[in-house]
């Protein structure tokens, strides 16, 4: 019968006499970690949800936009029309060293016939790469438009999931031929349903795609209106809008650092901002979740505190048998530990039964999917052992400290 | 790893035959307003296999001496050797750990742990002592049997005699082998037919080679012993054999 064993009997028996006290001790720290764990679960829910939705537009990539310039460079006066055709693009793949890859985009909008039905699409016709930075995943049995699209001009088109339902209703698309600018495309491929909650020109899954070069053969286009980047480190896209403004304003004569004559927007500042955000808001639903623990944990020092003026005597005795101090404080540390962590584990239980039952909700798109990952459990864990220890020390030093004389007769 | 409160058995030296040696002992309470000077120079020297009695008015000291005698409390100055250590410079694990391997007390009130068996008492010392469980269990069930309470292993105090009980303690605290058998009163809470019952119990253990202390004012238990002290306002005033 070690210190431990000493004070599981007494919890069982404490367990039993006391009914109603252990009930509402345990149930106070059950009441914390419930909210610990849960407001941990659902910020981080809510932060890989956000993440997802801002990666619907693409992996941290720069778009860019050829403008007009705002500042007069070598006589030129301010106002001039910038515009980038393929051929600059060659020059930047083939001088810039940051680039991981970049794309064009060229975009209208186009009468599409399927049988007898005409409908308005807005068609971008981009390179290979476009698919991967901006996160257009083919649905099994498809593909992304690839480079012998390319170099063969293929009538060829990946379609968004909505459009694919509204071409197709439940028809698996790909194989089928439709018609734009009244020649044949084969469709290759259909969106995989992604989150996307912020766009330059409609959604994704509402959009076709066909090859850069099908598209500037069959409309005569010679300007791309966009222009995808990225770099090859994420924390590498602000120079490499740097270095590109600097070689295409040699070859285009404008002034490198004239920010509107190409004008960007750095989506790995919307991640920056949102990891940022996140963590002060996670930070918070931890702290408000740790407070309410600590209260519990209060709840059970108190009790501690009755239980050890309660059993003095039974402290005096065993110390004039030869319990030493440290004994009698391990034994009443224990105790307090095992009652935390008794409620610690219902409170994780019941957590993860809340979240499995919120996946199934059908809430997902606005607060994403709250789950108790092991690293909650182990933070919630170890703030618990903190919790119940510093529940249970006092306690038990005030019990450890009592004169065994004094303590016998009471 | 060392873990504090288990310590090896070890019944240190055996101080040369004495069990208690004490050198001009006081005690003063300090309340912060007054001081009360409950011992004032004790000199005290008892040797192995005697049977003391500690006889003395309420508010005499005796109850003090009786603490420090059992290592239940520090005196403020003197020295006290309990065979063969010294153990007034302890601090309070090793005075708990001394309590525990040299020291086997009996109360007035019994003192034994309601919730618990006669024989989880009788083992509880031996917890203290880290004796191995199936050493303990054999000995606690001698002990009770010496007790002639065999048939009482699985009862609980309050299902026992004022008698019974006190046997059930005086069997734990013989559980660790102990130098010296200190006793407060043992027979206070007793009817008269089961305080002699004890003293006869007192007797046989002394006469088996057992040092006893009891400290009392039934001058029917102190005459059983072979050596009445009697103490007046902090002071031995007189320490006589008897016959």
């Amino acid at each position: 019968m070690t210190p431990v064993i000493d004070a599981v009997r007494q919890l069982f028996m404490d367990l039993r006499t006391q009914k109603l006290r252990t009930f509402l001790t345990t149930f106070g720290i059950v009441w914390g970690t419930v909210s610990l764990s849960l407001l941990l679960a659902f910020g981080d829910g809510l932060y890989t949800q956000m993440r997802r939705s801002f990666a619907g537009l693409g992996d941290r990539i720069v778009i860019a936009w050829p403008s007009r310039t705002s500042l007069p460079f070598e006589g030129i006066n301010k106002g001039r029309r910038i515009l980038v055709t393929e051929e600059d693009l060659d020059l930047v793949r083939k001088e810039s060293r940051l680039l991981l890859s970049i794309s064009p985009e060229y975009s209208s909008s186009f009468k599409v016939d399927i049988g007898k039905k005409t409908i308005l699409v807005d068609i971008s016709g981009v390179e290979p790469e476009f698919g991967e930075m901006r996160n257009l995943v083919p649905q099994k049995g498809g593909r992304f438009i690839n480079h012998p699209d390319m170099d063969e001009r293929r009538r060829v088109v990946f379609i968004g999931n909505d459009l694919a339902r509204d071409m197709f209703g439940e028809e698996d698309p790909v194989g089928k031929t439709v018609k734009i600018f009244s020649s044949p495309f084969t469709v290759v491929g259909v969106l995989v349903k992604k989150d996307q909650d912020s766009s330059y020109s409609g959604r994704d899954k509402d959009k076709a795609f066909i090859p850069a070069s099908t598209f500037t053969a069959v409309t005569g286009a010679k300007y791309p209106d966009i222009l995808i980047y990225k770099a090859k480190s994420p924390d590498m896209n602000q120079p490499l809008t740097e270095e590109i403004r600097g070689i295409l304003g040699k070859k285009l004569h404008f002034d490198p650092t004239d920010k509107e004559a190409i004008q960007v927007w750095d989506t790995t500042e919307m991640f920056v901002f949102l990891d940022t955000f996140m963590g002060a808001f996670r930070l918070f639903l931890g702290i408000v979740g740790l407070m309410t623990l600590i209260v519990g944990g209060i709840g059970v020092s108190n009790i501690m505190n009755v239980v050890v003026e309660e059993r003095t005597r039974e402290i005096g005795i065993k110390m004039a048998l030869g319990a030493t101090p440290r004994y009698v404080l391990f034994q009443f540390l224990t105790e307090a530990v095992i009652i935390t962590a008794l409620g610690g584990a219902i409170g994780l239980a019941i957590s993860s039964g809340i979240c499995s039952l919120f996946a199934k909700a059908g809430l997902e798109e606005f607060v994403g999917v709250p789950v108790v990952t092991l690293r909650i459990a182990i933070l919630t864990s170890s703030l618990l052992g903190f919790v119940g220890i510093m529940a249970g020390y006092f306690p038990a030093k005030d019990a450890a400290s009592k004169e065994p004389a004094v303590a016998m007769k009471f | 790893m060392n873990i504090p409160f288990f310590r090896k058995k070890n019944n240190g030296g055996d101080g040369n035959g004495i069990a208690i040696s004490m050198d001009n002992i006081t005690k003063v309470y300090d309340t912060g307003k007054i001081k009360v000077d409950a011992l004032k120079g004790i000199d005290l020297s008892v040797k192995n296999g005697e049977f003391v009695a500690i006889v003395g008015p309420s508010g005499s000291g005796k109850s003090t001496l009786m603490n420090i005698i059992g290592c239940l409390d520090k005196s403020t100055d003197g020295k006290y050797e309990l065979s063969g250590e010294l153990v007034s410079g302890f601090d309070k694990e090793r005075l708990a750990d001394i309590r525990n391997r040299k020291i086997g007390f009996v109360f007035q009130n019994f003192n034994l742990l309601p919730q618990i068996t006669a024989l989880d008492n009788i083992e509880m010392p031996m917890i203290f002592g880290r004796v191995p469980s199936s050493e303990r269990k054999q000995k606690a069930r001698e002990l009770l049997a010496k007790m002639g309470l065999s048939d009482k292993e699985a009862a609980k105090p309050t299902e026992l005699s004022g008698g019974q009980t006190q046997r059930v303690a005086i069997a734990r605290a013989l559980a660790m082998d102990p130098k010296v058998l200190l006793a407060d009163e043992p027979t206070g809470n007793l009817d008269s037919t089961s305080g002699s019952d004890i003293l006869s119990v007192f007797s046989e253990l002394n006469d088996q080679g057992s040092t006893i202390i009891v400290v009392t004012h039934d001058m029917a238990l102190a005459r059983r012993a072979n050596r009445i002290i009697e103490i007046r306002d902090g002071r031995i005033v007189s320490d006589q054999k008897t016959n």
